[in-house]
């Protein structure tokens, strides 16, 4: 339904009042800014040199926040390309035919589902080696990030699959292929696809949530803002810690905004293949997609 | 296009001020660099891990990497401070220099864990040694004797002389340190806000949101001269906290070696040395007299 | 045993404070994600382009950034605000993001003809919003906003970096304490967020069954 359902076009009165509601609100908006930026101003906070830290080279800061950068974006990169794969097995796992394929593994989704992913990370760095095995900080977030985010996605697969018309699987059954078949061949590609929206926003929950890596001190984006922040502190008290929090915070913005940039030209691309074109009208009608992002930080 | 405003305005930015530098660029540029001189023909009796480290040529030393003064990481992504001077003296006794020592960031969560599944040789990182502590890890020294004093704002509007004043004060300290413990142990009637970081304390004194910060006296002077016109020290010490190396559970050898490694540096000038290129050159002041070392 | 029976003061207080934090902010995120979704849809430009900015940030910012400029950013523009409250409206105002997007979908699943009857018995837009397309909206949103609020019990966990003493600030707290106790630490304080998110997600698949259109 697109939203102008829910107003009649509007008239030359009505067009006048939104006219001057949007110019009131635009002025409220207006005046809040201004208002920050009075007040940020007032407190020092848009001295010029206060910004220059960030790209001031001696200082190396913009290469310690580089560094950092390339950090998240591989533990993020890995930690997608395993948490959807792992997520699409749990996902087939939980729609077996099998009791004993489907019982463990609704275990363990809705396990990592029902604690937080701090405590996950937490656990795989300090407890796995008290049974002899080594985790480096990058596997331990991973993992986390991976085991977390695996079970999240493997519901948005399910009602992905689950969504896909009754009639795809029948005739796929029909045409006589195998369950692994239709699974792989026929029920999961548009699953994928239809649920291609929620997927990426779990993503940049995921990309989002490599920030808890400061926990067992991997130091991704926003951990090594923070040592930066603290170790400004003893010599120049607190006249970065706002700049640096709010580059930390533009750079994962820009980072994610660009993700979902990326997401809707990949879903543009397969509207207008021909083939697909038929799945997306369903998926277009389908209701409200079933599992919504989730996740910490 | 959003993207294209995104760029567009962040290239903008940058290009204004990589115009102009900051006061921290401005420092940046004078900072000396730390030299510890290193043994070259270091010698141990075989099987010891002294001889070990010394053969394998490198060290892995457990420090904290935010605590102004003993732990901090700079931006180069290397640590310093008067916790990692003492580790580079250790390992430079082996005969291991400083570009060969591995650091890996030990919290207050972790120290333990680390050196009893053998992830780090030793622990140099603000260790307060204390009885339930000897009883998982050995300690050598003390090398540096702090006492928890309280930071106030500057003019100390609330009056407040020592721990007895913090009664209905809201006090910060860092969640998982003794002095939260002591705090919450010994003067219950303050108000406890923890964070997980000294910095964050700092800022909350700044704002009102806290009346104190309370934690070992050298971290809040570090606080002090990054703020002095903001801040002040109570200057009033109430407990002892001894820091002590953290190694191994019944590693003898090498704890003697450790405490043998701090006396002698004790004595020859090179702790005074550590001290006045880190905690003393934020603080200002002097290299305080050495502890005794404990051969418990 | 023993170590749970000394402490479970802490484990009770801690339990207590994840649950009101989350109750709290919980509250919040859904009464303004709701206002935020009608912005979204409604006729005023500014109005839509400010909740789509809303949305957009504070998706794609972590959490801990959003508690950060609160507790520390606020006062920057001369507002103190204490650490509970503060944490109450950062999660909430991040949470609200997630319900905006989550009650927007549900808007959207309303069928045309819905809204368009509702326009035609000459009700406002404000009335058809209200009266029509909402609750039928909430119903289709029930397991979405359910993932949303149960992600968001977690979420409460970076509270812990500002002063809450909640269920993840037990494990930096009682490991230095006890440090031999790691693995009972770990364990008490996940049986706890259990507690709080099986039920709530139980519960959840009861009310959705209930409040189900078949269609």
């Amino acid at each position: 339904m697109s939203s102008t359902l829910l107003f009649d076009l509007p008239g030359p009165k009505a067009r006048a009042r939104i006219r001057i509601a949007t110019i009131v609100g635009g002025l409220v908006v207006l005046a809040v800014i201004g208002f920050v930026l009075w007040r940020l101003g007032g407190n020092g906070q848009l001295d010029p040199q206060r910004w220059a830290v960030l790209t001031d080279t001696r200082t190396g800061v913009p290469q310690a926040l580089g560094e950092a950068l390339v950090r998240t974006l591989r533990v993020a990169a890995v930690g997608m390309v395993l948490a959807t794969l792992f997520g699409l097995l749990l996902a087939v796992g939980r729609l077996s035919d099998h009791r004993w394929v489907r019982i463990p593994t609704v275990t363990v989704i809705e396990f990592f589902r029902a604690i937080p992913l701090l405590v996950v990370i937490f656990a795989l760095y300090f407890v796995l080696p008290k049974f002899g095995i080594q985790i480096s900080a990058f596997a331990a977030l991973t993992g986390g990030l991976v085991l977390y985010n695996a079970a999240v996605l493997a519901e948005i697969f399910r009602a992905g699959i689950l969504s896909v018309d009754r009639g795809q699987r029948e005739a796929a059954f029909g045409l006589g292929m195998r369950k692994s078949q239709v699974m792989s061949l026929v029920l999961l590609p548009q699953a994928v696809r239809r649920m291609l929206p929620v997927l990426v926003a779990q993503l940049v929950v995921l990309l989002k949530d490599s920030s808890l890596g400061f926990i067992i001190s991997y130091f991704e984006l926003l951990r090594q803002a923070r040592s930066l922040v603290e170790f400004f502190t003893p010599r120049f008290g607190n006249e970065y810690t706002f700049q640096l929090y709010v580059a930390a915070g533009l750079i994962y913005i820009v980072l994610n905004v660009l993700l979902s940039q990326l997401a809707k030209y990949v879903e543009r691309r397969t509207r207008r293949d021909k083939k697909t074109a038929a799945t997306a009208e369903v998926a277009g009608s389908a209701e409200a997609p079933v599992g919504a992002p989730t996740g910490p930080a | 296009m959003r993207i294209t405003r995104y760029a567009v305005s962040m290239t903008a930015l940058g290009l204004v001020l990589a115009g102009c530098g900051s006061d921290a660029g401005e420092q940046a540029e004078g900072a000396a660099d730390s030299t510890v001189e290193v043994q070259e023909d270091a010698e141990f009796p075989a099987g010891t891990t002294m001889a070990e480290l010394a053969e394998a040529g490198s060290i892995t030393i457990g420090t904290k990497y935010d605590q102004p003064g003993f732990g901090l990481l700079n931006p180069d992504g290397v640590p310093e401070g008067f916790d990692v001077e003492i580790g580079k003296l250790v390992a430079a006794e082996l005969g291991i220099a400083a570009e060969d020592i591995e650091w890996v960031e030990t919290v207050s969560a972790n120290r333990e864990p680390f050196i009893q599944n053998g992830q780090v040789d030793i622990v140099v990182a603000t260790y307060t040694i204390n009885d339930a502590r000897k009883q998982l890890v050995d300690f050598a020294g003390p090398y540096y004797e702090a006492g928890q004093d309280i930071m106030v704002a500057a003019g100390n509007p609330d009056g407040i002389a020592g721990p007895e004043d913090l009664a209905g004060k809201n006090v910060c300290s860092v969640e998982g340190s003794t002095p939260a413990q002591n705090i919450r142990d010994n003067y219950p009637e303050a108000t406890l806000t923890l964070f997980d970081v000294y910095s964050k304390c700092a800022d909350a004194l700044t704002n009102g949101q806290v009346d104190a910060v309370t934690t070992d006296n050298v971290i809040l002077t570090g606080l002090v001269a990054g703020n002095p016109e903001g801040f002040e020290l109570v200057g009033n010490p109430f407990t002892e906290e001894p820091y002590g190396i953290g190694l191994e559970l019944g590693n003898t050898e090498f704890r003697d070696f450790i405490n043998d490694v701090l006396e002698e540096s004790f004595e020859n000038g090179d702790w005074a040395a550590a001290w006045d290129r880190t905690a003393g050159a934020i603080t200002g002041e002097d290299a305080p007299e050495p502890p005794q070392v404990d051969r418990y | 045993m023993q170590f749970f029976v000394d402490n479970l003061d802490l484990f009770w207080d801690a339990f207590l404070t994840t649950l009101s934090l989350s109750l709290l902010a919980g509250l919040l995120a859904l009464v303004l994600g709701t206002l935020l979704a009608a912005l979204r849809v409604s006729p005023i430009t500014p109005l839509r382009a400010l909740s789509t900015f809303y949305v957009e940030t504070f998706r794609n910012t972590p959490l801990t950034v959003v508690f950060f400029f609160v507790i520390f950013g606020l006062p920057q523009i001369d507002f103190v605000i204490d650490f509970f409250p503060g944490s109450v409206l950062a999660v909430g105002l991040y949470t609200a993001a997630f319900v905006c997007e989550a009650v927007r979908s549900g808007i959207n699943a309303v069928p045309a003809g819905q809204a368009e009857a509702s326009r035609a018995i000459g009700l406002t837009f404000s009335q058809s919003l209200r009266e029509v397309v909402l609750p039928q909206a909430f119903r289709t949103v029930v397991p979405p906003l359910g993932n949303v609020l149960i992600a968001m019990v977690k979420n409460t966990s970076i509270a812990a970096g500002f002063s809450v003493s909640e269920l993840s600030s037990l494990l930096p707290r009682l490991v230095n304490a006890n440090a031999g106790e790691l693995m009972l630490v770990l364990l008490g304080v996940v049986v706890c967020y259990m507690v709080i998110t099986l039920p709530a997600a139980f519960v959840l698949s009861r009310v959705e069954r209930r409040v189900a259109i078949l269609r």
